[in-house]
């Protein structure tokens, strides 16, 4: 009796999400294995083998890798300083932080063609200043994008964080100090090793998101194509939902192969975690 | 010491400019005067407010927007809340499967999950596009919403709700007398929550456009490929407006320790 009524309480999200979220999901990925003579790989062979969807590919790759690293190398110090302030002023700060992360990405995307635009505001300060004597091309490159996907993802870095150097113990770091340990080595040897479980969710986020983001590149990346934007393009505009399947199942699994070794990084990094 | 925080302190305050100068850059351009976004404006003026209005599409698109994200807040609502109390309150076979399967939403590439929808709920179930919209973003809500009440259930003694069976009441009558009030703050929080997160997709949403059904932030995409001028400065800044609002009751609500557990 117990037992069916936890059942009938799951029932209707279960039975919801299958209909209109697992199958349509399996059914994309399963067409993609079939062609008028059955079972192939003709699709993905004939993804991997044009070079233009083997470069959006990779570009997608690289800016994904850049961005989560020049996040965490922005973010980590800025958490470290906020983890360490005061309740009230930390509140402040992570106020500040999330406010950015809810605010629409087409507000946020659309802020950096103000300021990378040809005629936006960085080109005229550097204009000004004589730095250059040319205006830089930034907006609709790849490096817009970054800059952009870095605004985007970076708060959540920082949250992430903030989140697991809270709950480190001070008396931790009391303790090595007083056994001898010097400030780096407290650092390297206490705080980082236990910030690693944030450091991988964190990077997990910033590298999914990038990887899958659509906003940010239609509105910063030109005619540079990401995966997002080629899966797109694919559906609506060219009408092909057999390559915008492949392409979405190539996601799917690049997704679950960053997760699956990022966790597997973590595990070996922090055998306790 | 002092020397290396006052470094961090510097390092963190340049780290919030960068979080936080491009909103405030864009906001200030909304009260340009004149017909081209520029930074700083020349002259001062409300006329891009008044430009919202004019365009009947923002209208039209705010409308749908709400009402998708109200609608799909109410079913997921209906459907999350009993799951997240099976699972805050029993343990059970299959119940990391369950997990698994109220999670994936957030998993899978919001662009996969509209892609999918476009080519099975409007191309092979056949459904209007409105009712795909609806679904869409029930989906993509579900997840926040059971992620914020199980996280406020964790918080409820579930041997009150013994205290009042074992007195006679019914299971459904404990629930939506003693459980229903009692997170009651984390409900709303996860209302909140979600809409937010429905209200800015676009992800899916792109995907589910047709003849005058399309959602705000698509319109704002469509505008900014067209034009250039202050609107979607102006309109950024009521948006910020409303963002901010939600989050001061968020925050009321749960307090901020909602948003940094993950």
């Amino acid at each position: 009796m117990k037992k069916r009524f936890v059942y009938l309480l799951l029932l209707p999200g279960v039975l919801f999400l299958t209909i209109f979220m697992i199958i349509p999901i399996i059914l994309t990925i399963g067409t993609t294995f079939y062609n008028e003579n059955g079972f192939t790989f003709q699709g993905y062979l004939a993804f991997f083998k044009d070079r233009y969807f083997v470069d959006i590919l990779l570009t997608t790759l690289r800016v994904s890798l850049l961005t989560t690293i020049i996040c965490i190398l922005l973010g980590f110090p800025a958490a470290y300083y906020i983890s360490k302030l005061g309740t009230k002023t930390k509140a402040i700060m992570l106020l500040l932080t999330i406010f950015p992360l809810l605010t629409s990405s087409v507000v946020r995307s659309f802020s950096w063609m103000i300021i990378i635009g040809k005629n936006g505001l960085l080109n005229n300060i550097l204009l000004f200043t004589g730095l250059i004597e040319e205006p830089l091309d930034i907006l609709y490159t790849p490096t817009a994008i970054i800059i952009g996907l870095i605004h985007l993802f970076l708060p959540l870095i920082i949250v992430t964080l903030v989140g697991v150097m809270e709950n480190i113990e001070t008396d931790l770091l009391k303790a090595a100090e007083s056994l001898g340990a010097s400030k780096l080595v407290v650092f390297s040897k206490v705080v980082l090793p236990l910030c690693v479980p944030g450091l991988v969710i964190g990077s997990i986020l910033v590298f999914v998101g990038s990887f899958t983001a659509y906003t940010t590149p239609a509105l910063l990346g030109g005619k540079q194509r990401v995966i997002a934007t080629f899966l797109y393009q694919n559906a609506v505009t060219l009408n092909d939902w057999q390559v915008a399947s492949v392409v979405a199942t190539i996601m799917i699994v690049v997704t679950v192969i960053i997760i699956t070794i990022m966790n597997s990084i973590a595990k070996k990094l922090n055998p306790k975690g | 010491m002092q020397e290396k925080n006052r470094g961090l302190a510097l390092f963190t305050f340049l780290v919030f400019v960068f979080l936080l100068g491009p909103l405030l850059i864009i906001s200030v351009t909304s009260f340009e005067g004149g017909n081209i976004l520029k930074f700083p404006p020349e002259q001062f003026s409300f006329k891009w407010y008044i430009n919202i209005f004019d365009v009947q599409m923002f209208l039209t698109t705010f409308k749908t927007s709400i009402i998708v994200s109200l609608a799909g807040n109410l079913l997921a609502l209906l459907i999350g809340v009993p799951a997240a109390y099976a699972l805050s309150r029993f343990d059970f076979k299959g119940k990391n499967i369950v997990d698994a399967i109220f999670v994936s939403p957030i998993l899978i590439p919001g662009i996969v999950l509209g892609f999918s929808f476009l080519r099975y709920i409007v191309g092979v179930y056949q459904l209007p596009i409105y009712a795909a919209l609806f679904i869409g973003h029930t989906i993509i809500m579900l997840p926040f919403i059971i992620r914020v009440i199980s996280s406020s259930l964790s918080n409820f003694d579930f041997s009150i709700e013994e205290a009042s069976e074992s007195l006679g009441a019914s299971k459904l009558r404990t629930f939506f007398t003693i459980v229903l009030p009692n997170i009651k703050s984390g409900i709303l929080a996860a209302i909140m929550i979600a809409f937010l997160e429905s209200f800015n997709n676009v992800d899916i949403s792109v995907f589910m456009t047709g003849p005058g059904v399309s959602t705000f932030p698509i319109q704002m995409l469509t505008y900014v490929e067209n034009y250039f001028d202050p609107t979607i400065a102006a309109i950024s800044v009521l948006l910020m407006i409303i963002t901010a609002f939600f989050m001061f009751m968020v925050e009321r609500l749960m307090g901020l320790s909602y948003f940094t557990k993950r």
